[in-house]
């Protein structure tokens, strides 16, 4: 079957940023967690808008990388190819009241909680039409209307926010859980073992998701962390899982079972998402034959035989949700998106050096309120 | 009107927020159960209950951070620090995550914070807990410090504080939690970013915040007892944001500026208001500015040589003698 990920389909210039191809030889097992409840009860629609925007995402990521060769995105670009259904299994799942933050490899969330693509990328080319008005950049996007707590750049500084978030809902009553994500690489930090305690102390409807992909940027888990990660849990009477983030209804299946522990008993508990990218931390870091920690054949035999696009894509295809032509269709329509947004990017102004000192204090940008109790969020 | 001591009025400040705004809550260590290390929320648990005024565990890191987060949604944390030292060790979330969110954000997100607590020396802790980062923290935009010196100030700026909708950095003085001071008993408001003259002059203007103002202040009357010199004493209040116009006011009238302060020198506030002033007052200045500042050491322990490290009303004197 044509694969959108298939050599036939990448044009030389391409090839150089999309996925590898790859035979298609992997099979079409049924994942073993389809007939959970929660994926059993998707509707054709949904199931095909998921992989469409785990597709959506990959090309995004992938226009992102062509735009920071050609000088037009500047500083970091952490890019999500090869986790998208870590973002976008968990997202899937939340409920109207349920939060979300994660670290600096944001672009998977901020697509998959639906922020549009071009003031992603206007934000990456550090235009005011951007998400952030051009100020945060890559690891910055933010939605609150999405209930999407950005982007955050200092590794682990977001998990203590992620349980503030939950103690917020408890705190004003609402029933709803902040799905905080970290990295394999955050959690030795201090301040997570911090955000853990408190959670569990306090019984906070936090779940923490730590995105493992192997590789704390160069440094793989064996020589970051003592012990098992998700496991650390115990020491904390925490509930925790493990699931195979490539494998996009058990990702469902696993976050919806601790999200509903969350919200039903208000207790806290981390997953442990096994994934992994097949870029570097960040573009600075190089590929193989360049790279100081991973060969090209462990990157190659993940594309091959564990792409979570690939693999969602067998399970529908066996389920008949999809079919080659849509298939098809659908990539080709994330790749126009993904170049029309690079068009807007590129078209839009940048901010004014009057911009510079706006949107630093929440009373000089609301001069008319000054004199009030100031805005509340919630209201 | 009634006399009640700073630290009261703190407490005042405090239980009139919380009654006003279900939003407002305490953080801290021993704000709850132990009616605070140094008293001052004392009675605010049996008042408004555990929801409201919240013991946390020693995990500034954590408890700071988890605030921040919460006030996102729009929670409003007073979260103690039961010394502004303590600020280091939860530095990424005060001066990465709160001073930075609502701009990294384009201004989507806000973050209604206020962090108090006790900064200062003067009390042989010893350097680790002597900290005053008032001038650390306003090196920082998306923040704001408050620096009140008496009770009066410490009510009204702290009502302020707690209705600002962004990170307000509050820093007390367990010395002058006992200081008494008239304090109305209607409500008011001490806007954020005025400073104060507590002491009309006209020979020397003194610039300085918490403590270093009472000094100053009692420094005035030996220099006005003995030595006939008319000195002015603005307070700050608010170091960030800045009142420049009430220091350069004074400093037109009177023409000689002594900058006073328990920060150490480098990179210390005075060391902004010294630009800000020949910036702005050159032509106004009749000799060149002075500061008094700790001397610059960790603060030391032995408490007659910490007397004499901190600013204090003869060093202070001498220093005004040396400029006229």
């Amino acid at each position: 079957m044509p694969s959108p990920f298939s050599k036939k389909s990448a044009t030389d210039e391409e090839k150089s940023t999309e996925s590898k191809d790859f035979d298609g030889a992997v099979s079409a097992a049924v994942s073993k967690s389809a007939q959970a409840a929660i994926n059993v009860k998707l509707t054709t629609e949904q199931k095909i808008e998921f992989f469409r925007t785990m597709v959506r995402t990959r090309r995004f990521e992938e226009r992102c990388l062509r735009s920071y060769k050609d000088g037009k995105i500047s500083g970091f670009l952490h890019l999500y190819i090869g986790q998208e259904a870590v973002a976008v299994g968990c997202c899937s799942v939340m409920q109207e009241n349920d939060q979300v933050i994660t670290a600096y490899r944001d672009h998977g969330h901020a697509i998959a909680v639906g922020m549009p693509l071009n003031p992603l990328m206007a934000e990456l080319y550090g235009k005011v039409t951007g998400c952030s008005k051009g100020k945060g950049g890559s690891m910055h996007f933010f939605d609150p209307s999405r209930r999407y707590w950005g982007g955050h750049g200092i590794v682990g500084g977001q998990v203590p926010l992620g349980a503030g978030l939950a103690f917020g809902l408890k705190y004003k009553g609402i029933k709803g859980a902040a799905l905080t994500f970290l990295g394999d690489g955050a959690v030795n930090q201090g301040a997570v073992h911090e955000a853990y305690n408190l959670a569990a102390l306090w019984d906070l409807p936090v779940v923490f998701v730590i995105e493992n992909n192997g590789y704390s940027m160069g440094t793989s888990q064996a020589r970051s962390s003592a012990g098992d990660l998700a496991k650390r849990a115990e020491g904390y009477n925490m509930a925790w899982g493990v699931c195979d983030g490539h494998d996009f209804y058990e990702v469902r299946e696993s976050i919806d079972k601790l999200l509903n522990l969350a919200r039903e008993k208000s207790k806290p508990s981390i997953l442990e998402i096994k994934t992994y990218r097949y870029r570097g931390h960040s573009v600075a870091d190089p590929d193989p034959p360049n790279s100081t920690y991973r060969s090209k054949a462990e990157i190659e035999d993940y594309r091959r035989t564990k792409d979570p696009i690939q693999l969602f894509q067998n399970t529908l295809l066996a389920e008949h949700v999809l079919n080659d032509a849509l298939i098809e269709k659908i990539d080709a329509e994330a790749k126009e998106e993904a170049e029309n947004s690079a068009a807007f990017a590129e078209a839009s102004p940048y901010p004014t050096v009057e911009d510079i000192t706006k949107d630093v204090y929440w009373e000089e940008d609301n001069p008319a309120q000054k004199k009030s109790q100031g805005r509340i969020f919630f209201d | 009107m009634p006399v009640i001591s700073y630290r009261e009025a703190i407490n005042q400040a405090l239980a009139e927020e919380l009654e006003r705004d279900s939003n407002v809550v305490l953080m801290g260590e021993e704000v709850a159960q132990f009616d605070g290390a140094y008293k001052v929320t004392k009675g605010l648990l049996d008042r408004f209950g555990p929801k409201r005024v919240i013991d946390t565990p020693i995990s500034e890191a954590g408890f700071i951070g988890a605030g921040i987060g919460a006030s996102m949604l729009g929670v409003r944390p007073v979260m103690e620090l039961m010394f502004w030292s303590f600020y280091s060790v939860a530095f990424d979330q005060i001066l990465n995550n709160a001073a930075n969110v609502r701009y990294m954000s384009g201004g989507l997100i806000n973050v209604p914070i206020v962090i108090r607590g006790p900064a200062n020396g003067g009390t042989g802790v010893g350097a680790t807990h002597s900290h005053t980062p008032e001038n650390i923290c306003a090196a920082h935009p998306g923040v704001k410090v408050v620096c009140p010196a008496t009770p009066y100030d410490a009510k009204g700026l702290l009502k302020s504080a707690i209705r600002d909708n962004d990170p307000v950095f509050f820093m007390e003085n367990t010395i002058l939690y006992n200081d008494k001071g008239e304090v109305p008993a209607e409500e008011y408001l001490i806007p954020l970013g005025l400073a104060d003259v507590k002491r009309q002059g006209t020979d020397l203007t003194i610039v300085a915040h918490g403590r270093a103002v009472i000094h100053s202040l009692k420094a005035a009357q030996l220099l006005e007892a003995e030595h006939d010199i008319s000195v002015e004493v603005v307070d700050l209040r608010s170091i960030r944001p800045l009142d420049e116009e009430t220091i350069l006011a004074s400093v037109r009238k009177t023409h000689r500026v002594l900058l006073v302060e328990e920060n150490k020198p480098f990179c210390g506030v005075g060391a902004q208001l010294s630009y800000m002033i020949q910036d702005k007052a050159f032509d106004e200045l009749d000799a060149p500015i002075k500061r008094v500042s700790a001397i610059d050491a960790p603060a030391i322990y032995s408490k007659p040589l910490e007397d004499e490290q901190l600013p204090n009303p003869q060093r202070i004197r001498n220093a005004v003698l040396g400029m006229l």
